[in-house]
């Protein structure tokens, strides 16, 4: 791994990366976290209050269409959480920022979650509309196996107790398990074409819902993203924590 | 390179259970399989394909703990990252190695238990064909699964978390060249991912498979 | 070309353990390390091999020029000694082992397995290994665990016979070889709770 000579008189960087100092992380976590969670909420309430009781039932499926404000941003998030950890596991191996390793982290837990959401109000969805809890559906199949990926990812955390092995092996799996969660993605399409309806929001496509169910859907997107960072946020601030005194204590120990 | 591929072939005829457990496991895995779903031959046939499949990935899980744990304990590993041969190469050759002896008898073994599968006429070429062409991926994948949790102590069970999703989209392509093979459709879409995937890991995947091992050595 | 280490820290589970380490070796040169357990011998020799990197600090001189024996030797109980030197011998890119087989008296023990030997013959083949992998400078950790004294003579005599041959060797160990080398106590470099050398615990303090 590189780890160049230079590091004896530590550069500051400045602007964005650093926020990669952890001390520094720490202390914009704790200015933005109350407006996040404040604002993640209200959207919440307003959202989903706005999706339950303000919208009108579908003409084909009644008031069960109305879980697509819990079910479709989860969905969303449950992908993206991924992503997110792709991208922080990425910048952990090229620019070995501890605080990006670290977010990847305490993200995987929130995108359990929320694949778990996702995979609960769909079978919740899936009872009264295909007449199954589950079915061996390409979409309902690709985040079962998102799932498999997530547990993997959190076991290897949790197996290695050196925090820097485990930083850098954990990377290494979320990188080879993109490509191969991509991959399984069109296996599994390849392998069954689906029940699944279309995607419910697409920027490109004319059959979107319709309005009246689309604002309070976006409102509970922007919800569930700002919800995202603020857990995110939060657990990353811990998992800092942790290692800072695990740090202290073991300086301390030596001297 | 050869010498590490020989002292591995010497090491796992001399061992014992290199080349016999993972057969063994195939067999027995195969003849529980109507026990449990009953002796229909109807029911057989049409599973066959699947359950071959299913049961060559186990057995070639099964022995992937042991593919670099026990030169992780005795110290080869860290002499090999100081040689002159590259971990990338010496990773490869183990994934070789571990082909042959486990792979390569199950590609050969498969038709036999075609028959206890009552696997119709025609399959029985796409499932050697399938099985050969896929389980190579399966060991190079596995190598990957086994160096990143050689540092881990009894990693088996964690090496099985991590591994069996990667094995998703090779044991999809490869079921189903030998399920379109039995039921008499053509298998070539099929055949040429499966080939495809083959391809791809056995190029790329010792990369990260050194990369995890130079982590775990450190 | 010497083996140069310029001011190198060396970490270990992301903590420091040595700092300011420099010295130099020449052909033909021993320099034995000494220090107390856990002084971070290990960690030193690890990074020298290449198998870990440097906190900070410069190495030259060691790209693929060091054979590195530790505790465990890398050998196969189910192959026999020829076998074990032979494979060894063929990853350095080398084929004549019969000076190893030599040097650590190993003839009557050639065709036995390797599971079969004492511990001692053990380390023996462990360290004949060394002279099959062709390589100039030879970095040693305790490499005379569990020989008796005839053997540590033979192993003295190894490495005289390979520092004469314009070798050179680092050996980290307790006891006294008899060998004219200088001597690196470890303990002097121990780095302090004060060391800050890029480890990567530093960014949490």
């Amino acid at each position: 791994m590189s780890m160049s000579n230079e590091t004896a008189a530590p550069k500051r960087p400045s602007g964005f990366w650093s926020y990669a100092n952890p001390v520094k992380f720490l202390g914009l976590t704790e200015r933005v976290l109350p407006a996040l969670w404040l604002l993640s909420g209200l959207s919440l309430v307003v959202g989903l209050i706005w999706g339950f009781f303000f919208t009108p039932d579908d003409f084909r499926q009644g008031s069960t269409v109305k879980i697509i404000y819990l079910h479709v941003p989860s969905a969303l998030m449950a992908i993206n959480a991924w992503f997110m950890m792709l991208v922080a596991s990425l910048i952990w191996l090229i620019r070995r920022h501890h605080v990006s390793v670290l977010a990847a982290k305490a993200a995987a837990p929130v995108g359990v979650a929320m694949t778990l959401i996702a995979l609960f109000t769909g079978a919740v969805w899936g009872q009264p509309m295909w007449g199954t809890w589950w079915a061996w559906d390409p979409r309902l199949t690709s985040f079962l196996i998102l799932f498999l990926f997530y547990l993997g990812y959190m076991a290897l955390w949790a197996a290695i107790e050196d925090p820097d092995t485990a930083a850098d092996l954990t990377s290494v799996l979320c990188l080879v398990g993109s490509v191969f969660a991509v991959l399984s993605r069109y296996a599994v399409n390849f392998w069954n074409q689906g029940l699944h309806q279309g995607a419910s929001l697409s920027l490109d496509k004319e059959e979107n819902v319709a309005d009246v169910f689309y604002f309070p859907l976006l409102v509970c997107i922007a919800g569930f993203v700002l919800l995202f960072f603020a857990l995110v946020l939060y657990r990353t601030g811990t998992e800092i924590r942790l290692r800072r005194a695990r740090a202290l204590l073991a300086r301390e120990a030596r001297a | 390179m050869t010498a590490l591929l020989t002292r591995d072939l010497a090491l796992a005829i001399r061992a014992g259970g290199g080349f016999g457990l993972g057969l063994a496991f195939f067999l027995i895995v195969t003849v529980m399989v109507p026990f449990a779903v009953g002796p229909v031959p109807e029911l057989l046939a049409r599973i066959a394909p699947g359950v071959l499949w299913l049961g060559a990935l186990l057995a070639c899980l099964l022995s992937l703990d042991r593919l670099l744990a026990l030169d992780w304990e005795d110290g080869t590993l860290d002499l090999l990252a100081t040689s002159p041969l590259p971990l990338e190469a010496a990773l490869s050759i183990k994934a070789l190695a571990h082909w042959i002896t486990t792979g390569l008898p199950l590609v050969l073994i498969s038709p036999v238990l075609g028959v206890l599968m009552n696997l119709p006429g025609p399959g029985f070429v796409w499932l050697v064909v399938s099985l050969a062409l896929g389980t190579p991926a399966l060991s190079v994948i596995g190598t990957f699964g086994a160096a990143l949790t050689v540092g881990v102590k009894r990693g088996g069970l964690l090496m099985s978390l991590l591994v069996l999703p990667l094995y998703v989209p090779t044991l999809i392509f490869g079921a189903e060249v030998a399920r379109r093979g039995a039921q008499g459709m053509d298998p070539t879409t099929p055949l040429l991912m499966l080939a495809g995937i083959t391809a791809g890991v056995v190029a790329l995947m010792p990369l990260a498979s050194a990369a995890a091992l130079r982590v775990n050595l450190r | 070309m010497t083996l140069t280490i310029r001011d190198l820290c060396v970490a270990r589970g992301g903590l420091p353990v040595l700092e300011g380490v420099s010295f130099s070796l020449e052909h033909g040169q021993a320099l034995i390390l000494r220090g107390p357990n856990g002084s971070g011998k290990t960690t030193l020799l690890r990074t020298l091999a290449g198998l870990q990197p440097p906190l900070s600090g410069a190495i030259t001189g060691a790209q693929d020029r060091i054979a590195y024996a530790a505790h465990s030797d890398g050998l196969k109980a189910m192959l026999s000694v020829t076998e074990n030197l032979r494979f060894w011998a063929a990853v350095f890119g080398q084929r004549d082992i019969t000076p190893a087989v030599e040097s650590f008296a190993l003839a009557p023990l050639q065709d036995r397995l390797a599971g079969t030997l004492s511990a001692g013959q053990k380390r023996r083949l462990g360290l004949a290994r060394l002279l099959v992998t062709g390589r100039p400078i030879w970095v040693l950790d305790e490499p005379t665990v569990s020989l008796d004294r005839e053997a540590v003579a033979m192993f003295a005599q190894a490495v005289r016979a390979h520092l004469a041959s314009g070798g050179s060797a680092l050996i980290a160990t307790h006891i006294d070889l008899g060998l004219e080398a200088a001597t690196l106590d470890v303990a002097r470099h121990r780095a302090t709770s004060q060391t800050r050398a890029g480890a990567t615990d530093e960014a949490f303090l």
